[in-house]
Formats: structure tokens, sequence, C-alpha cells
């Protein structure tokens, strides 16, 4: 709507650092995201899975109580500005791990230290639910395989953007409306097809849109859960391209999941390799697919051709 | 003959007693909506079941009650109510707004200014002002409890893309005390800005859904509104009532014969008061 278009350098201001960020930082040395002893179960669990070598790291499955253990004692350090890949087979725990740190799933026993924000010595997953929301409206930016779970579809595309810049109490229709369009220009979809409704557009316009949306308040890290799967080859390539350039231009740390190697090796400074909930081997993304360690990960590359 | 007795206020004491309780609560937390055993009535649920609960178990002996129904005192909603309360309590009523200590309403404040003892009793069908924007009781409970209203203003923003402005009429959402999103019942925008700092008491009441909510006096009560789009209230572009010839109160326009349209003041004893005052100055100078 004509009414409606204002250009972004109006609004410089308004994306000033938010009240609990510390823009100060200088994060280089330090990790922006440090995850130490993750571990998610679905079951009660029992003195043999509960106990640290109980069972076998080739099942995630107790054979004694049944319960399947998504996450197993998971650690990393992710880098302001850089990209972790996270590969694994389905059911490995990879999605599960960023849906934990987005505060989708609820996990039972870790800690997560976010160096962006204001309680850098809080265990993110100890604060409380107000706080939990300002860390994932401000800090964060999630883009999920499916783009039914990141866009609500009969919203506008820049309602969809405006929502993430509402929950961080923007509260000016012009600079939300040249923010979407400043977004959306960048993820290459036509200004004028901003007021359309997601339901409306492609597969990879919606994960575009899903990007976007996940960017709006310049979050410091995204978390990307298979965002090209279900998608074809030149959308794909699209998308990765798209995700690479943001990740130069921006300098916005990202863990990207993925079960195919070929996005892990165009997108990945580092990977980690998961496998029935456990990390079992991390490094430099070249050393991981050209000088693979782990037995698994040996099979995992070797099957690549 | 059998003759039927009741107690005072139709109500048993105990009952009267609870629901006190509960507005109590919902005075000390502004805009917080309290759950109430919403009792059975000789009205049905949905005719302001809400709205006559809380008035009976705040009517004594020496009140004064008004009952309105979209402005006006004679609709068949508050002539019903107005006889039940006489005849169970047989205290006195009035189509007075002055007059009254208790005014039930649907739909509408009086536009005469109120007095700081006065209390209005709104009758509220829905309480829930995110029920638009989320289904689940569940869920907005808990963006009461954190305070997460983002639905909300997505859907007036979504409405000035759509529209061009924030195209809601009635039952416009308001802030109470910078804490709860309140719904004032399905009043016009007109009434919105009287519950900022005023200093009678608003009680809600939504029989069906069993809540009780309340704006106590003297409150900060905003209508939601964004930086660049304030809110506005009905504009009736100088049109005055063709009765009294008010322009300060709140028109309904009336289609008229013709294609054209007539304003007349929503409040009739509002109106009716400015005629009888115009009528005893034209005695005066005659």
């Amino acid at each position: 709507m004509e009414h409606l278009q204002i250009n972004i350098n109006d609004f410089d201001d308004e994306l000033s650092p938010f009240d609990g960020i510390d823009h100060t930082l200088t994060w280089k040395d330090e990790p922006l995201l440090k995850v130490r002893r993750l571990n998610k179960k679905y079951g009660s669990g029992c003195m043999l899975c509960e106990s640290e070598h109980g069972m076998s790291e080739k099942v995630n499955r107790c054979p004694n109580c049944a319960t399947v253990w998504a996450m197993r004692n998971v650690s990393f350090d992710l880098y302001p500005g850089e990209i972790l890949g996270i590969v694994g087979e389905s059911g490995s725990g990879k999605s599960t791990l960023v849906k934990s740190l987005y505060f989708d799933e609820v996990v039972d026993q870790g800690e997560a230290y976010l160096q962006a924000y204001e309680k850098q010595d809080t265990n993110i997953f100890e604060l409380s639910n107000q706080q939990k929301r300002f860390v994932r409206n401000h800090l964060m930016g999630m883009v999920y395989q499916n783009p039914l779970l990141g866009l609500r579809m009969n919203v506008s595309s820049s309602g969809n953007i405006a929502e993430k810049l509402l929950a961080a109490d923007h509260r000016h229709v012009g600079f939300m409306r040249a923010r979407a369009s400043e977004l959306l220009n960048q993820v290459e979809i036509p200004i004028s097809r901003m007021d359309e409704a997601p339901k409306r557009f492609s597969g990879g316009m919606q994960q575009r849109v899903q990007i976007s949306k996940a960017l709006a308040n310049r979050p410091p890290l995204l978390l990307l859960d298979e965002v090209t799967t279900g998608l074809d080859l030149s959308v794909q390539a699209k998308v990765l391209d798209l995700i690479r350039r943001l990740q130069r231009q921006l300098g916005v740390a990202m863990l990207v999941v993925s079960h195919d190697l070929g996005v892990i090796r165009m997108l990945a400074d580092r990977t980690m390799v998961m496998r029935n909930g456990r990390v079992i081997e991390q490094g430099m993304t070249d050393q991981i697919l050209e000088d693979p360690q782990h037995a698994y990960t040996q099979l995992l590359v070797h099957s690549l051709l | 003959m059998f003759e039927q007795n009741y107690n005072f206020a139709f109500l048993d004491e105990a009952s009267k007693r609870e629901i006190r309780r509960a507005t109590l609560k919902a005075i000390a937390i502004p805009g917080y909506q309290v759950p109430f055993a919403s009792r059975e009535l000789p009205i049905g649920r949905g005719w302001g079941t809400g709205g006559l609960q809380l008035t009976l178990s705040l009517v004594g002996k020496e009140d004064v009650l008004k009952v309105i129904d979209q402005g006006s005192d004679d609709s068949v909603n508050a002539v019903s109510i107005r006889r039940l309360v006489e005849d169970t309590t047989g205290i006195r009523t009035t189509e007075s707004t002055e007059e009254a200590s208790i005014i039930q309403t649907r739909h509408r404040t009086p536009d005469h200014p109120l007095r700081n003892d006065q209390i209005m009793v709104y009758q509220v069908p829905k309480p829930e002002p995110l029920r638009d924007v989320e289904p689940s009781e569940t869920a907005t409970a808990r963006m009461h409890g954190e305070m997460d209203y983002s639905p909300m203003w997505l859907a007036l923003y979504e409405n000035i893309v759509k529209y061009g402005n924030m195209a809601r009429g009635a039952d416009y959402p308001v802030m109470i005390n910078k804490r709860y999103l309140m719904a004032p019942s399905p009043i016009p925008r007109w009434d919105n800005p009287k519950f900022h700092y005023a200093g009678f008491l608003s009680l809600f009441g939504a029989g069906r859904e069993k809540k009780i909510y309340a704006i106590p006096p003297f409150t900060h009560v905003e209508s939601l509104h964004f930086d660049d789009y304030p809110f506005e209230i009905e504009n009736f572009d100088g049109a005055s009532c063709i009765d009294c010839g008010s322009a300060n109160g709140f028109l309904q326009v009336i289609p008229a014969k013709g294609g054209t349209w007539i304003h007349r003041c929503s409040d009739t004893a509002f109106c009716l008061a400015r005629r009888n005052a115009s009528l005893k100055n034209a005695e005066v100078q005659a």
C-alpha cells in the first residue's frame, strides 16, 4: 500500500541496542554460545541408562527401560560469525539440539551460556519464561525445516516479520514496513508481494521469508534446521547462496543442521557429527570431510557418492 | 395461592459473598480476569447474567439502579433486568444517570459525566481480548502471565495493512495499568477514553464465560495504538442529534428516506435530559 511505503534510512535509531544486550563486547576470543553436557531423554530412565557408561554409543534406546536418549552429553562452542554444521542421520538428535536451544524443547539436564545476553554467566535454560522470550526474540532467529512451524501462513509476509519486531517492543508501523521491505529485498522477494500471505508462495520463497523473519531483530545467532530439505536443487542452491551471503554481510553466527554433507561442505566453517544423540566427532569442516577419524564419520563421508 | 419468596437480590448470601470476593480480587488486580462460579439466573446465559450477578451482589436497600442496553433505558433486555431487580429487592430504579448509584449497562457508557461514587457494571459477552488471535484458554492465560501481547498487536498491524487503519469498531482492546490487556466489552471506541483515570469504579461480568474483571477508580487506561497510527474515536463529521441537537454524545446513524442518514443520541437519558432542559429554558423565556 502506497501510504505505508517508508524508507528504512528514516529509522536509523530504531534498531539501536536493546536493553539487556551488551553490544560493546568483543566476542572474537570468547565463544558466543557455550553448550555443556546437554541431555534430553524420552522416558523415565533407569540405573543402567542414567549411568555414564551404562549404554553403548551404538544405540540411543535403553535395552532395560526403553527410554530414548535424544541428546547425551552434547557439548560444543560456537564463536561469533562462525557457521557450525551439525550433521548426522535421522534420529541422531540434530533437530532436538537446535529446538532445545530455541526453547521449543525442554532439556532434562545441561547448560548453555550466551555471550550476547546481559546475564552471560546464567544458564539460559534456567531463565524465567519472560527472559527466555527475550532471548528468543532479541538474540536468536530460527528457521525451521517446515515453514508451517516458523510462519503464520494467513498473515502477510511483512506481518510475519513485524511479529518478531512487535515482540521486541517496536510500535512504529512505518519502521516495521521499512524493515520488512529491507529484509525481503535481501532475500530477493519482490516488495510488491510483501503484503501477500506466505501460503501463496512457493516452498523456496517461504523458506526465504522465514530467513528474513529470523533476521528481523538482527540477532547474533541464527539456528537453521534442515532449511533446504524438500526444495529442488536450483532453489536449494539459491537458499544456500543467500545464507552464505547474509552470513558474510551481517556477521551472524549460525548453527546449521543438515543430513546433507553437500550443504555442510558449502556452508560450515566447523562441523560436528552426531549419532544416537551423542557428538562423536567435531572439527574443521575440511578436516572432517577429508580425513574423518571416527568409523561412523568415515562411513557417512564415503556413502556420499 | 402459592407465593414465591426470594432472598434479597435473588441470590443466596453465600453466592453473593463469593461474587463480592471475586470482585474485590478483580479490583485489586486491575484488568485481570478473575474466575467465579457463575450462578443460574432466571434469564438466559448471554443475556447479561454476568452483569446481573455483579449488580445483585452489590445492591443495598439504599441503592438506586439504572439499567441501559446500547444506551437505551427502554429495550426489552434493560426493562427485564430492571424488573427482576425491582421484584427481588424492592429498591428504586431510575432512568436518570445522575440519580443512579449503580448503572448496569450493555455496550455503552453513559454520555453524562459520572460521579466518583457511582459504579458502572458492564455486561460482557467475550471477556478474553486475545480470543480472536488465540483460541486456547491455556495459551491466553500464559500470554497474560508473561505479558506477551504481540499477536494482538500483529492483528492491529494486519488491519492497517489491509484497510489503512485499525479497523475495530467496538470492544477495542485497552491496556490497564500498563500491565493487563483487557476487553472493555463491546462499547464503541467513543467510550474507551472515559476509563482513563476515571473517578468511578467499572466492573465487568461475563456470566457465560464465568469471569469478573475491573477498572478501579483513577487507573491508567490506554487503548492500543502505534506511534504513527494513534487511537481515534468515531468521527461523525460535525453531525448532531436530530432530537436534541447534541454533537457531544455518541450518535447512532440511522438510514432515512431518500438515501440520506439521520443521527440520534445513543444515550436516551442524555438526549431526554437535554430536550427537557431546552423546553424548560423555552418556558422560562416565555
